[in-house]
Order: structure tokens, then sequence, then C-alpha cells
């Protein structure tokens, strides 16, 4: 590596010294050596004995790369498979360090060798190129437009403008066409976005002579009693019942992803309903839509100290105390809240929710 | 030496392709392509190089995965999730991981390289800012670079909402939050593009037909677009010894340069390797599979999303609804406008650059970033508004792992992203006109030498030598400039172009680009030969 830094020896040493100065600067480089001159290879002549010298490293890193190659295919045909392939996260990850790490051996090694060739072995001359004008000449520019509007005038679509205008006009709904086309990647958005699975269960509820829909639990889809939920302070998440039973198999998300809703019990003394709200709560259980308002991810986190609803994407921040407005972040508007309700000590839903839930649009109103 | 015959094995096909393609005319002319050298030049190849393996390591991955949203019982070799419901997406992603040699590897290298190619463009891009190397005839290189990234962004967010995990299931729940906020068309853009509600059956395999096929392949064309023009523009070279503007000088392609990128291939792809084997990347089996109503804490996208997710998070909570309307500025100005300055802004600045320094020559030897210090104090306030968005996008992790309230690094970031970029500005070109000082001083006065001379009269001075031939050439590279005057015509009446206030603007903005320049030249006489006798002159004031 030494020998790279020849260009450094035809400077003025250091010179006689004044006793008690300091020493001069040994190395007074104003630049890094990358700004000043590009070393590469060994210039025009090869020092035989360091060459040879190189040449065994090269070439013990290559054989490096060819046994880790081989030690490669090995591991990969002869372990990783045995007993008839990868089974589970602790073969997965045996073979992960095995085969990555060969993997990353035999290219490091041969990365290392071919620059050590090219540094220590390649005989190379810096060269000088002319940077030729990129611009094609006057004259060549002035044929070509002679070229270019004798060819227009041979076409005649200078002459013939009925022609021209024509043309334009056939090809303007051709150009349109991708846009019809696509037409039915999916449909209109209508009054989708504003209704729940909800309203559809606390529909079925009535027509079977109930007051509405019973709340399942997250997770085990079980209905939910008053008693099962009377401390103080516990969040859970719930949805509608019959989401996972009545609905087509792929509907299930997408209208769960709509009604998912947390259910909170807020101790009474710090509940404050509000205003024509005051029958949407039972003994200060409350529901709130778990789709955020801001872009809509499930504003998950509850904080049992201070009832603040956390969204933990971009950290709106709602209060469960007060009908779930925003006290902090970039959402706009409050979680949307589910009217509740007994029936047989079970917590029901009595409507859908009454605005849509999740992010804002256009035509939300 | 014009005896010389290569090798059958090579004399050959070459004559084969020459009887059909008269492609050694080609050959003759490129073999010895001169490359100039600097470490920066390297930083585009890792992108290239990142390109190609992610391309073989997704044409891997694709030989399992299956693009489908259809729901399924997993009942794979993976016990934890064992009986679970999830998406075939999942499920093969899982498969893949655990069942497929190899496969978890693959992987893990395929996240990697994207987020290094992401980093490589973004690097190379400011190297090219920052010293000048898209000015004319380069611009087109810059524009089609910036293509490049924001493909690369999209392909990105694509690829990791692919395995429809809990992770990429919420940032297509991001993805759809922002497409409802675009006014008028915001529903009919989220239904299109989902084939009906959040998430649907559909986002998977369209995202997949995205990411492997149509993104690649516009990034592989602009790629070989950006190939070519290099190639036939030449590489810009550093302001240094033996370069300049008519001639470039460096090493040739056949064979140091070939050999050198060639050992750049294998080391980027070593280290992707080393990464892939020993740094765990995107355990989707740790999240599950994705349910709406699920999260967890220090949700964070691939890096090159955190800008606008950290945009997202400090945007105040502005929504305004009227005639029945409602408009979310609370996701529209973070998901556009942020990214819309600072790529609106890269790509427009050849071209004001231009305008306003009324520079239309071609460039080849770049400039140092201190002798333009409008540009590179502008490159590090837009890198302070950047750097300041995408760390609000951890804003979360910094509350956590500093102790301090959440809400304070909101408001932290809200105050900096106005104030930051203002300080940056104004501290890095003070640093620019300072280096230029300094350069001034070297090429006037010669370098300090570190040897203290006491005069006949008792005078203590410092010797100054004068620098290396090698360091004057590249301090002497700079253009000194000076404000216009005003193009008049013979009579005093002043040129078209200068007058209105598109006139006024330009000579303005040409003025604060050069008003407060240093010249940085050689004094034709004296000084030079008091360098070289030692200086007596400059006493020693410290």
């Amino acid at each position: 590596m030494s020998d790279d830094n020849k260009d450094t020896a035809g400077r003025p040493g250091p010179r006689e010294r004044v006793i008690g100065t300091p020493s001069p600067a040994r190395e007074k480089a104003l630049l890094a050596e990358d700004d000043i001159s590009a070393p590469a290879g060994v210039g025009d002549q090869l020092d035989e004995a360091s060459a040879k010298r190189a040449e065994r490293i090269v070439a013990t890193l290559f054989l490096v790369a060819f046994a880790a190659s081989v030690a490669f295919i090995a591991y990969f045909i002869g372990w990783s498979g045995r007993d008839g392939g990868m089974h589970g996260v602790s073969r997965a990850r045996e073979s992960n360090l095995w085969l990555g790490g060969l993997m990353a051996l035999s290219f490091l090694a041969l990365a290392f060798g071919v620059t050590i060739w090219v540094r220590r072995l390649m005989t190379s001359k810096p060269i000088v190129q002319e940077r030729h004008e990129l611009a094609a000449d006057e004259e060549t520019r002035a044929a070509f437009t002679e070229d270019f509007l004798e060819g227009a005038d041979d076409s005649g679509i200078t002459k013939r403008p009925l022609l021209r205008r024509t043309l334009l006009l056939a090809a303007a709904p051709l150009g349109l066409a991708p846009l019809v086309l696509l037409r039915d990647l999916g449909p209109l958005p209508e009054k989708r976005l504003r209704h729940t699975y909800w309203g559809e269960a606390v529909k079925k509820a009535q027509a079977e002579g109930k007051k509405g829909a019973r709340l399942v639990v997250d997770g085990t889809n079980k209905p939910l009693r008053v008693s099962d939920f009377s401390s103080p302070g516990s969040m859970i998440t719930v949805l509608p019942e019959g989401i996972e039973e009545e609905l087509p198999e792929d509907q299930v998300l997408t209208q769960n992803a709509k009604a998912v809703t947390i259910l909170i019990n807020i101790p009474a003394d710090q509940f404050k309903p509000a205003k024509g709200r005051e029958n949407w709560h039972v003994n200060g259980i409350v529901a709130y839509s778990k789709v955020c308002t801001h872009v809509g991810c499930p504003a998950a986190l509850y904080e049992q100290t201070t009832h603040h609803i956390l969204c933990p994407c971009h950290q709106s921040t709602f209060d469960a105390t007060d009908a779930a407005k925003v006290i902090f972040g970039p959402a706009a508007r409050s979680l949307p809240q589910l009217p509740l309700s007994v029936e047989d000590g079970y917590l029901i839903a009595t409507s859908d929710y009454h605005e849509p839930v999740g992010p804002s649009f256009w035509e939300r109103g | 030496m014009s005896e010389a015959t290569a090798p059958k094995a090579v004399e050959a096909p070459l004559t084969f392709l020459d009887d059909r393609l008269g492609s050694t005319t080609f050959f003759k002319r490129n073999m010895k392509k001169v490359f100039p050298d600097h470490w920066s030049f390297m930083l585009g190849e890792i992108a290239l190089y990142s390109f190609i393996i992610l391309l073989l390591t997704g044409t891997f991955l694709t030989l399992w995965f299956q693009p489908s949203m259809t729901e399924t019982v997993y009942n794979g070799s993976y016990t934890k999730l064992q009986g679970v419901k999830m998406s075939e997406a999942y499920a093969s992603t899982l498969h893949i991981t655990f069942d497929v040699r190899g496969g978890l590897l693959m992987r893990q290298i395929h996240h990697w390289a994207a987020i290094l190619f992401m980093a490589s463009i973004l690097a190379h891009m400011l190297r090219v800012f920052f010293t000048g190397a898209y000015r004319k005839p380069r611009e087109l290189n810059w524009l089609i670079g910036i293509g490049m990234f924001t493909l690369g962004m999209l392909e990105g967010l694509f690829g990791y909402s692919l395995p429809d995990d809990l992770l990429s299931g919420t940032g297509l729940r991001i993805t759809q939050g922002v497409a409802e906020s675009i006014p008028v068309v915001g529903t009919y853009i989220y239904m299109f593009l989902f084939g009906g509600e959040f998430p649907g059956q559909d986002i998977v395999p369209r995202l997949y037909m995205l990411h492997i096929l149509l993104i690649p392949g516009l990034l592989l064309g602009m790629v070989t677009a950006h190939m070519m023009i290099m190639w036939v523009q030449k590489h810009t070279a550093m302001p240094v010894k033996n370069q300049s503007e008519q001639q470039v000088y460096g090493y040739p392609f056949y064979p140091v340069f070939m050999a050198k990128t060639g050992a750049y291939f294998l080391f980027t792809f070593g280290v992707l390797a080393l990464l892939g084997a020993f740094a765990q990347i995107n355990p989707i089996w740790l999240f599950g599979p994705y349910d709406p109503g699920a999260i967890s804490s220090g949700s964070q996208p691939d890096w090159y999303m955190g800008v606008l997710e950290g945009a997202l998070r400090i945007m105040p909570n502005w929504e305004v609804s009227a005639w029945g309307h409602t408009v979310s500025f609370n996701v529209l100005i973070p998901a556009l406008v942020p990214l819309g300055i600072v790529f609106g802004g890269a790509a427009a600045w050849p071209f004001v650059e231009q305008w306003v320094t009324g520079d239309k020559r071609h460039h080849h030897v770049n400039e140092r970033p201190r002798n333009a210090p409008v540009r590179t104090a502008t490159g590090i306030a837009a890198v302070t508004f950047y750097g300041l968005l995408w760390v609000a996008g951890a804003n979360d992790v910094i509350a956590d792992k500093f102790h301090v309230s959440l809400f304070a690094t909101t408001w932290f970031f809200r105050v900096a992203f106005f104030l930051g970029p203002i300080v940056a500005f104004i501290v890095t070109k003070r640093i620019c006109l300072g280096l230029q000082r300094k350069d001034a001083d070297v090429i006037g006065h010669g370098v300090e030498a570190g040897v203290i001379m006491m005069s006949p009269d008792g005078k203590f001075s410092e010797r100054h030598e004068a620098p290396r031939e090698e360091e004057r050439h590249v301090l002497l590279s700079k253009e000194n400039t000076r404000p216009e005057a005003p193009a008049r015509d013979a009579k005093g009446i002043p040129a078209p172009g200068t007058k209105g206030p598109i006139g006024h603007l330009r000579s303005r903005l040409n003025r604060a680009w050069t008003f407060d320049d240093i010249p940085v030249e050689e004094h034709p006489h004296g000084e030079q030969a008091e360098i070289e006798g030692g200086a007596t002159s400059h006493e020693v004031r410290h």
C-alpha cells in the first residue's frame, strides 16, 4: 500500500528547526489524497517481486471464494435439506446463517481478490481523451431541417389540413381509451363509506324483535355481558354480532375494517356524556370507532390514567371521557361514537354510527 | 504488434458479430473509454448493482409467492401460526421463509437491497448536486435520476405491502387514507385502487403486477437511458490536475475500470449477503397476518417513506368542511407538499440556476461545493428540510428512547421544520465563504509552514510556502464571479429581458448568487517572490 503514496516524495522535507519553536507539521497537505490524484493500478512498471506476492494473495482469495461456493452447494444439498427439507424457525435460521455467510464469503473473497489484482498487478497508464462537442454542427442541423421539411412536404401533411385535423380527431378518443377501459377497476363509492356492518346487524336484530345488535369480542366472537366488562378503566375491541358468521368469507375483513370498535369503561365520576348522546353509554361504558379519523390506523392505545386514546401511527390523541374529541395530533375529527344499550344483560348497539367512520373524504360533508 | 492475433475463443465470436453487426467499430471506439477516478463516482454504481441484485432475488421470490388475498388456514412448519387464518400471500411468504431453502436469505437480501438501492441513489444525487454535475449538458440525466428515486419509493412501498402482514397492511391503510383525502376524485381513486373497500381482495394482486412488471420495467428503461447518456456525454471529472473541459483524464474502461467495477458488483452483493445472513429485516412472522383492528406501537415504514410519515405526524389538524364537502389539509398537505418541494425544486434547479447565472456553457469539470455557496447552502437547506421530516417520522421512538414527551417532539419538529432550513442555509453559506477566503489566502500568501523565523532585528515571523502544484490547481479551479452589469445597448437602454418584474427578479437573484464571491486568484508579482524566499512581512499574531 505504501508504494501508492509516491507522489509525496518530491515535496520539500522539514527544514532545520529553530530551537524553541514547534516542529514543522510533517504533512502540510491541504486536500485529501482523493481530491488530488487517482491512483489506480501500479502505473507503467511492475515490480516483479511485489507482483509475485500480490499474485499469491489474489490466488489464495480466489481459492477461498471457490471453497466457499463449493461449501455453499454442499451445505445446500447435504445439510439444509436433511430429513426432507427445511422445517421451522431453527432450521431456517441455521440455514440462513450458513448459506448467507458462505455466499458473502464467496463474493467478498472474489471482490477483494479482483481489487488487489487491479491495484497491485494491473499495469495501466492513465490516458487522456478529448471531450467532443456534443451538438451537431450547423451544417448537419440545417441539412436535417431541410430533409425534415421536405419529408413533411412529401407526405402532404402540411398541404392538407383536412387530413391533419381528422387524423388528430381520430387519435383523441384512442388517448382516452385506457381511462374508459380502467372503469371496472372498482365500484363507484356511492354510499359505501357512510355505513358499517353495525347498521345491518342492528336491522337484523330488530327484525327478530330485539332492541339492537350484540357486541362480540374481537378474536373470541363471544357476546359481551355488562357484568363481564364492569371494571372501570378497561378497554376491549368489539365487533357486531354475526360479522364473522353471516358474511361471505371474502367480505369479513373488509366489513371488519370499518366496523371495528373500541369499548371503554370510564369511571362514572369522570364521564361527560356529550349533548344528545346522554343515553348512548351504559354506566360509563362507551363505544368509539377504532378507525382513526386521520388516515385510518387503529386507534388502539388507551391510557387508563388520562383516558386518552392514542393512534400509534401518527399520534392523534382523543379524550375518551369527552366524546373522543381530538386533543393532540393531526386528526381533525372526533372518533365516531356508537350508541349502546343493554338487553338481557348483554351490551348491544342500538343503531349504526351516525357519521362515516375513518378518514375524511370529499363527499363526507 | 499488429501481427498479434486474439485467442480463437475471442476472435471467433467477435468475427461472427462483426460480420453481422459491424460491432468491432463500436468495441474499438469504446474499449479504451476513459473513466475519471473518484470515490464518490462509485455511489451510482452501488445503486445500479443493487438494482441488478433486486431483479435476481426478486425473480427467485416470484417462484413461490402467491399474490392472492384468498383466505386460507396456515399449516406450514412455523408452529406459532399453525391453524391461523390468513391470506395466501402471507402464507406463501411464510412458506418461502421457513420451507424453501435459501428463501429467508433471498427475502432478506431483497429487502436490504431495496434499502441500499434507495440510499445509494440519494447519496449519488447529493454528490451530483453539490458538485454541480447536473449542469448542462447533464440535466436530462438529473431528471431521470429524480424519476428513478420517485419510482423507487413507489416500488418499495408496493413491495413491502405484498406479504400482507400486520405492518404492510397498516401501510396500505394509510395509503387508503391518503387517497381518500384527494379532493373531488379521492373516493374514486380509493375504490378503483382497492377494487372496492379496504382491504378487499384485489390490492395484493394489483400491487404485485405493478411491483414485478410495470415499475421494474420502467426503472430498467430509465437505468438504460441513464447509462447510455452517461456513456455518450462521458463522465464528469473532479477539478483536479490534468482534467479540463476539453479533455478527460483517467483509466481506460478495459481492463482497469472493468475489473474495478466488476469487483464493486461483487462487493455490493457480498455486503448484501452479509446483511441478509446476519441482520434480520422485516421479520413478518413476528407481526402476524393483517387484521384491521390490530397495530403495534413503533410501526415504522422503510426509511425512504419516513419523510412522508414525518410530514403526516407533525401537520396540524386542519380540515375544512363547507358546502357539503370536506378537504383534509391535514393529510393532503403533508402527502403532496414536502416531497413536491424537494423533488419539484430539484427538477427545476438546473434550469433555474442557468436562468439566474446566465451560464449556458457546457460543464464537464465539477465544481467544489464551496465555490457555489448559494447552491451548496440551498442543498444543505433541502437536506435539513428532508432530514427533519424524516426524523419526525420516528418521533415516537425518539420520545420513548430519550424519555421526552411525545407532544414536545411534535412541537419541536413543527418549529424546526421552518427554522432549520433557514439556519442551515445561512450557516452553510458562511462556511462556504470562509473556505473561499481560506483558499484565496493560500493562493495569495501560501501555506503556513510551521517554521518560525527570527529576523536580525528580533522580529518573529512564520514562513509561508507555496502550495503544491496539484493543490494550486484545485484551488484555482474556482471561477470568480461578479454580479452582472445590467445589459444595455449602445444607447444605454436596458435590454428587454431585464425589464419588468421577471427581469428585476432575475437581476436580484443574479446579484444574490454572486455578490459576496471571494476571488481566488494569483497575484501577478511581488507576493509570489515573497513566498519563495520565506515571508518576512507576516508577523506572528497569535
